[in-house]
C-alpha cells in the first residue's frame, strides 16, 4: 500500500521527489558541468579570472624572457663604448623614408646626430640631425656572441645594417654606451637577483617557520627572539658593513652571489612569521590529528600533511618578496656598495644619474632603468596580491 | 492575486533564488509560497542545503553575493499598508526601516553575532535607539526592560558585561532581547537554538515561545530538528532541495504526512527515539574487559583557585563487541575524556588499562611512544567534524590509505585495492578514490573518516560526536553503518555524543558525564528511560519529542545544579 492510498488525496502541488538540488547551465542550452578538480587546478583558475595579476603576470613573464635572451635582443655590448657618441639623445625609429623627388618609400631608419657646439658652456652637444638616415633592420648582423652562453651567435633582433652606424633607441650614457643594450643585459641580473635571494629566504623562512609553529614552546620562543633580533637591525649599515668585508679581488660575479645572500639572509623573517603563523592554526586541525594518530612521523606530519596546504600561500609570499630583492639590490648598487661594474644591473645603471648635471643633461639615464624598477617591482606585487587571493582554493 | 486576510502580516508569493556559481546556476530556492500570520509560528524545515535559511534571509533582503531574488513577491503587511520587500533595494533607506523595526531576527550562532568589545547592553542601546527617538537615559530604561523580558537575572547589573561573560545561553538571550528592540511584528529565529545545549536550548525555546505568544508576534522558524518542531510550531513548511514539499499544521505533519519526504524525514527522527533494533544483548559479563579506565582526571592549570577539573576521577569498563555512550553537556569533559585515552591530551592522574587480542594487559598512560603507536592502531578515533578532519589536498585514495603507508602496511597495487576494500565496506564506490575530499557530501565524508579509521583492523573505535554534523536522515545511515561494522567485524565503540537520542539508538551502556564527574552509568534503555540521578532526568527531560501530540519539553524537569567547589 502506498502513502497516497494510506492517507487519501490531500495534494495542493505535484509529488515530485527531485533527486538533487535543481540547477541550470549558465547559458540557455548550454550543459552542466559538476565535475570536480584538484585544488592546483582550482587555483589557477581563480587566478585566470584576475585580470590585473595576469596582465602583472605577463609582464614579469616578459622581464625574464628579455633577461635570458639579452645577448639576442639587444643591439651592442654593454661595454662597447664609443666616445664620439657621449650623452647621445635617444632617437626615434621612423618607416618612410622622403626621397629628393617628394616619394617616400618604407625603410626603417633613425635619424643620424650632428654636433652642435654650446659656445657659453663649451660643450658639446648631440642633436638629432634630420638628413642623415640610419637604415636599421630585424635579425641584423652585429656584435659575436654566445646564446645561453653556449651557442655562437652574431644575429641581433634590431639594428643598424652597418653595424658601425649608431643606433640609440634609449640614448647613450657618459661612455657612449649604449643605454638600451645595458637596460636589457641589466634586467637579467636585476630580476635574477630576486629569484636567487627569494631562493635562500624561502628554505630559510620554511624551515625555521615550521619548527616554530609546530613544536612551540621554547624552540619558537628562542625561533621568534632570533627574527626580532634579526628584524631590528639596521639594514644599510649592515649591509655596508658586510659589503666593505668583500674583498676587492673577487670577481664581479662572486660579489654577486655574496650580496644576494647578505640580502636574503635578512629578508627570510617575514616568511618565517607567515608560515609559523599558518602552522600554529593548522596543527590543532582535525586531519593533523587524524594523520598523528595514524602514526605519522612528525616529519612526515610537517611536510607531508601540513605544508602542502600553504604551499600557495608561501607561493604568494614569495611572489611579494621578490620586489623586495629587487630594490634591495637596486639600492645597494646605487649606494656602490652591491654591484660594481663591469657588471650591469639596473642599480648600477642609476649609479651613472647621481648627480643633477647629469639628469639635467641627460634625463634618459634616470628615466629608463627607474622605470624598469617600477615596472619590475609593480608587476610582482599585483601578481603576488591576485596568487594571495587565490591561494585559498576553498573560500568559496 | 488573494487579498491576504486581516491577520496575514507577511505572505510569500513564488519566491525564487538563484545563485550564479562557476559552473552552473543553482536555483537554491524555487517557487516558494507561504504567510505569517499574526501570533503563528511557522516552521521551515529541512535539511542542509534545502534553502531554508536563503529564505529566511531574502526576507530582511541579507542574502549573501552571489544570490539573488529573481522572482515572486514577499509582501509585507503593516497597518494596512503592504509593501514588497523583493522589490526594495538592499541598501535603501525603505528596507533598513524594515529591519529590525518590522521583522526581527536571530541567527545560530551567539558567539559570533555579539561583539566582543562593547557591552551586551550598550549593543542592545543601540538597537533601540537605531528604531525610536528615545534619549540614553530612556533607552538604557528600555534596555533593562527587555533583558528583564528576556529572563537574564539582574538585569542591571549584567547589562555592563561583556559578551564573553556570558554564557551560550545567555547570549542567545541577548541576541533575542536585540531582536525584540525595535518591537517586530515578525521574528525570524534561524536555528536559535543549535549551537546549544540541550537544556538551554528548552530554556530559549520555552522563552520564545512564551514572549511570542504575548506579544502576539508573527514567527518564522528555521529549524532541521524535527523535536523541536514538535515542541513550538503552529504550522510546518518541509523543504527540500529548495522547493516547497509539504506545508501544513503541525498535528496533519505529523501524523498525515501527504510527500514521501516528509514521511522519510519523521521516520528518520522517531527511529532515533529507540533502541536499534536486533542488537545483541549487551555483553557485560564473562569476557574481560578490552579498555578499563580508572580514577582518570585532567586537571587545566596548576592546582590552585583557577585550576579546572576536565575529567574528574573517571572510571568506566569497555568490553569486547560492546557500544558504550558517553553523554554530556557541552564543557562536561565527555571530548577530553575521550582524548585522554588516546593520549593526544596526557592525564593528570588515573590509569588506562588495555587488554589487547592476545589478553596481555598494558597500561596506555605508562606507554612509550612506540608503544603508544602500536596502542593506536588498535584504537582509532572517527572525528565530528567530516569537513576539518580529511585533509583537503589529499585525494580519497591518499586520506584512506595514508595510515597503511606510514605503518608500512600496503604500497603500490595492494594498496589500492585495500582501499578499495574499505571503501566497498563504508558503502563508497572504489570509483571515486582519486577524488578530493570536497568532491563529497558531507555523509560521504564521514564515511571516509570511518573507513580511514577501519583501515588498520582496529578493535575499538572512539567516535567522537560522529554523527553531529549531519542531517538526520545520513544521521540514522551513518549509524546504521557503524553498527553493521560493529557485527563484522567485532569492534567495540567509545561513543561521545551530546545527543541522547543517537546514543539510546546506538549504544548498550551509557555514561552521564556532568561537569567532568560520570554522574551515572548504566543500561541505555534504563538511563533513558528511568533515570536515577536528578541531573539525567533533567538532561533526558530537556530532549524535544518529535510528536506534537506530547510536548515532553514543555513540561520538563529542571536540575538546579550545586555550584562548583
Amino acid at each position: 500500500m502506498t502513502l497516497q492510498e494510506n492517507l487519501g488525496p490531500r495534494i495542493d502541488r505535484p509529488l515530485v521527489v527531485a533527486d538533487g538540488p535543481s540547477i541550470s547551465p549558465l547559458k540557455q542550452g548550454g550543459t552542466v558541468s559538476t565535475a570536480t578538480i584538484g585544488p592546483w587546478r582550482l587555483i589557477g583558475r581563480k587566478l585566470l579570472r584576475q585580470k590585473v595579476a595576469m596582465i602583472a603576470g605577463a609582464v614579469i613573464l616578459i622581464l625574464y624572457l628579455v633577461g635570458l635572451f639579452a645577448e639576442f635582443l639587444a643591439p651592442f655590448l654593454p661595454t662597447t663604448s664609443k666616445p664620439q657618441y657621449t650623452y647621445a639623445p635617444p632617437q626615434a625609429i621612423s618607416l618612410f623614408v622622403t626621397n629628393p623627388d617628394g616619394s617616400s618609400d618604407f625603410r626603417p631608419h633613425v635619424k643620424g646626430y650632428r654636433v652642435e657646439i654650446d659656445k657659453v658652456a663649451l660643450r658639446r652637444t648631440f642633436v638629432v640631425d634630420e638628413t642623415k638616415v640610419v637604415p636599421i633592420g630585424f635579425f641584423v648582423k652585429g656584435p659575436a656572441y654566445h646564446l645561453f652562453g653556449l651557442i655562437p651567435m652574431d644575429r641581433h633582433l634590431i639594428g643598424p645594417l652597418n653595424p658601425a652606424d649608431p643606433m640609440y633607441l634609449l640614448g647613450t650614457d657618459r661612455l657612449g654606451r649604449d643605454v638600451f643594450s645595458r637596460l636589457v643585459h641589466g634586467t637579467r641580473v636585476s630580476m635574477s637577483i630576486g629569484l636567487v635571494g627569494v631562493g635562500v629566504s624561502l628554505v630559510l623562512g620554511v624551515v625555521f617557520g615550521a619548527i616554530s609553529g609546530f613544536y612551540g614552546g621554547w624552540v619558537d620562543m628562542l625561533i621568534q627572539r632570533v627574527i626580532e633580533v634579526v628584524s631590528a637591525m639596521p639594514t644599510i649599515p649592515l649591509w655596508l658593513g658586510l659589503a666593505a668585508a668583500i674583498p676587492l679581488t673577487w670577481s664581479p660575479l662572486t660579489v654577486y652571489f655574496v650580496i644576494t645572500i647578505i640580502v636574503s639572509l635578512l629578508g627570510w623573517t617575514s616568511l618565517a612569521r607567515e608560515v609559523r603563523g599558518r602552522f600554529l592554526a593548522l596543527r590543532s586541525e582535525d586531519f593533523v590529528t587524524a594523520a598523528r594518530l595514524d602514526g605519522s612521523s612528525e616529519t612526515r606530519l610537517i611536510f607531508r600533511h601540513i605544508l602542502p596546504s600553504l604551499t600557495s600561500h608561501i607561493l604568494a609570499v614569495v611572489t611579494l618578496a621578490v620586489p623586495t630583492m629587487i630594490v634591495a639590490e637596486t639600492s645597494l648598487s646605487f649606494l656602490g656598495i652591491g654591484l660594481k661594474p663591469p657588471v650591469v644591473s639596473w642599480g648600477v645603471l642609476l649609479q651613472d644619474a647621481q648627480n643633477i648635471r647629469t639628469v639635467a643633461t641627460a634625463p634618459w639615464l634616470l628615466i629608463w632603468p627607474s622605470l624598469a624598477v617600477v615596472v619590475a617591482v609593480l608587476s610582482f606585487n599585483f601578481f603576488g596580491d591576485g596568487l594571495r587571493d587565490a591561494a585559498d582554493p576553498y573560500d568559496n | 492575486m488573494v487579498a491576504p486576510t486581516d491577520d496575514t502580516v507577511l505572505s510569500v508569493e513564488d519566491l525564487s533564488i538563484d545563485f550564479r556559481l562557476r559552473t552552473h546556476i543553482l536555483h537554491a530556492v524555487e517557487k516558494v509560497s507561504f504567510e505569517l500570520k499574526q501570533g503563528q509560528t511557522l516552521c521551515l524545515v529541512g535539511e542542509s542545503g534545502s534553502g531554508k535559511s536563503v529564505t529566511a534571509r531574502s526576507l530582511l533582503q541579507i542574502v549573501d553575493r552571489p544570490g539573488r531574488i529573481t522572482g515572486g513577491r514577499i509582501l509585507l503587511t503593516t497597518e494596512g499598508v503592504v509593501t514588497d520587500i523583493a522589490a526594495l533595494s538592499p541598501d535603501s533607506t525603505a528596507m533598513r526601516a524594515i529591519r529590525g523595526r518590522r521583522i526581527g531576527l536571530i541567527f545560530q550562532e551567539p558567539m559570533s553575532s555579539l561583539s566582543p568589545v562593547h557591552t551586551i547592553g550598550s549593543q542592545i542601546i543601540e538597537a533601540i535607539r537605531l528604531h525610536s527617538a528615545l534619549d540614553a537615559k530612556a533607552a538604557r530604561e528600555r534596555m533593562i526592560e527587555l533583558l528583564r523580558q528576556v529572563e537574564i537575572a539582574a538585569p542591571e547589573k549584567m547589562a555592563d558585561r561583556y559578551t564573553f561573560e556570558y554564557s551560550g545561553g545567555m547570549r542567545q538571550r541577548a541576541m533575542i532581547a536585540m531582536a525584540l528592540a525595535g518591537n517586530p511584528d515578525i521574528l525570524i529565529a534561524d536555528e536559535p537554538t543549535t549551537a546549544l545545549d540541550v537544556t538551554t536550548q528548552a530554556e530559549i525555546l520555552d522563552l520564545i515561545k512564551r514572549l511570542q505568544v504575548s506579544r502576539g508576534m508573527a514567527m518564522l522558524l528555521i529549524t532541521h530538528d524535527m523535536g523541536v518542531v514538535a515542541e513550538v510550531a503552529d504550522k510546518v513548511a518541509v523543504m527540500r532541495f529548495g522547493r516547497l514539499v509539504e506545508q501544513g499544521p503541525v498535528d496533519q505533519i505529523y501524523h498525515q504526512p501527504v510527500h514521501p519526504y516528509t514521511s522519510q524525514l519523521l521516520a528518520s527522527t522517531v527511529k532515533l527515539t529507540r533502541h536499534a533494533e536486533a542488537r545483541p544483548p549487551a555483553v557485560t559479563s564473562g569476557p574481560e574487559p578490552v579498555l578499563s579506565v580508572r580514577n582518570l582526571s585532567k586537571t587545566f592549570g596548576s592546582n590552585g583557585p583557577n585550576a579546572i577539573k576536565a575529567v574528574d576521577d573517571a572510571s568506566f569498563d569497555l568490553y569486547p563487541g560492546e557500544n558504550l555512550g558517553i553523554v554530556g553537556e557541552s564543557g562536561s569533559g565527555k571530548t577530553t575524556l575521550g582524548r585522554l585515552i588516546l593520549r593526544t591530551v596526557e592525564p593528570s592522574s588515573g590509569s588506562v588499562l588495555y587488554r589487547d587480542g592476545q589478553g596481555v594487559e598494558t597500561d596506555v598512560t605508562r606507554l612509550g611512544r612506540k608503544e603508544l603507536r602500536r596502542f593506536h592502531r588498535d584504537v582509532r578515533l572517527v572525528f565530528q567534524d567530516p569537513f576539518a578532519s580529511l585533509n583537503p589536498r589529499m585525494t580519497v585514495k591518499e586520506v584512506i590509505g595514508d595510515p597503511l603507508v606510514v605503518n608500512g602496511l600496503a604500497r603500490g597495487r595492494a594498496l589500492e585495492e585495500r582501499v578499495a576494500e574499505l571503501m566497498r565496506l563504508v558503502g563508497l564506490d572504489p570509483q571515486a578514490m582519486e577524488r578530493y575530499p570536497h568532491a563529497f557530501s558531507g555523509g560521504q565524508r564521514q564515511r571516509i573518516g570511518i573507513a580511514r579509521a577501519l583501515a588498520l583492523d582496529p578493535r575499538i573505535i572512539i567516535a567522537d560526536e560522529a554523527t553531529s554534523a549531519l542531517d538526520v536522515s545520513i544521521r540514522s545511515q551513518i549509524l546504521d553503518l557503524l553498527l553493521d561494522l560493529r557485527k563484522r567485524l567485532d569492534l567495540s565503540f567509545l561513543f561521545i555524543s551530546h545527543d541522547i537520542s543517537v546514543v539510546r539508538y546506538f549504544c548498550d551502556r551509557v555514561a552521564v558525564m556532568h561537569r567532568g564527574r560520570i554522574v551515572e552509568i548504566g543500561d541505555a534503555e534504563q538511563i533513558c528511560t528511568a533515570p536515577r540521578e536528578a541531573y539525567t532526568r533533567s538532561l533526558i527531560s530537556a530532549v524535544p519529542n518529535p510528536d506534537p501530540r506530547d510536548k515532553r519539553m514543555m513540561h520538563r524537569q529542571r536540575f538546579v545544579a550545586a555550584t562548583p567547589a
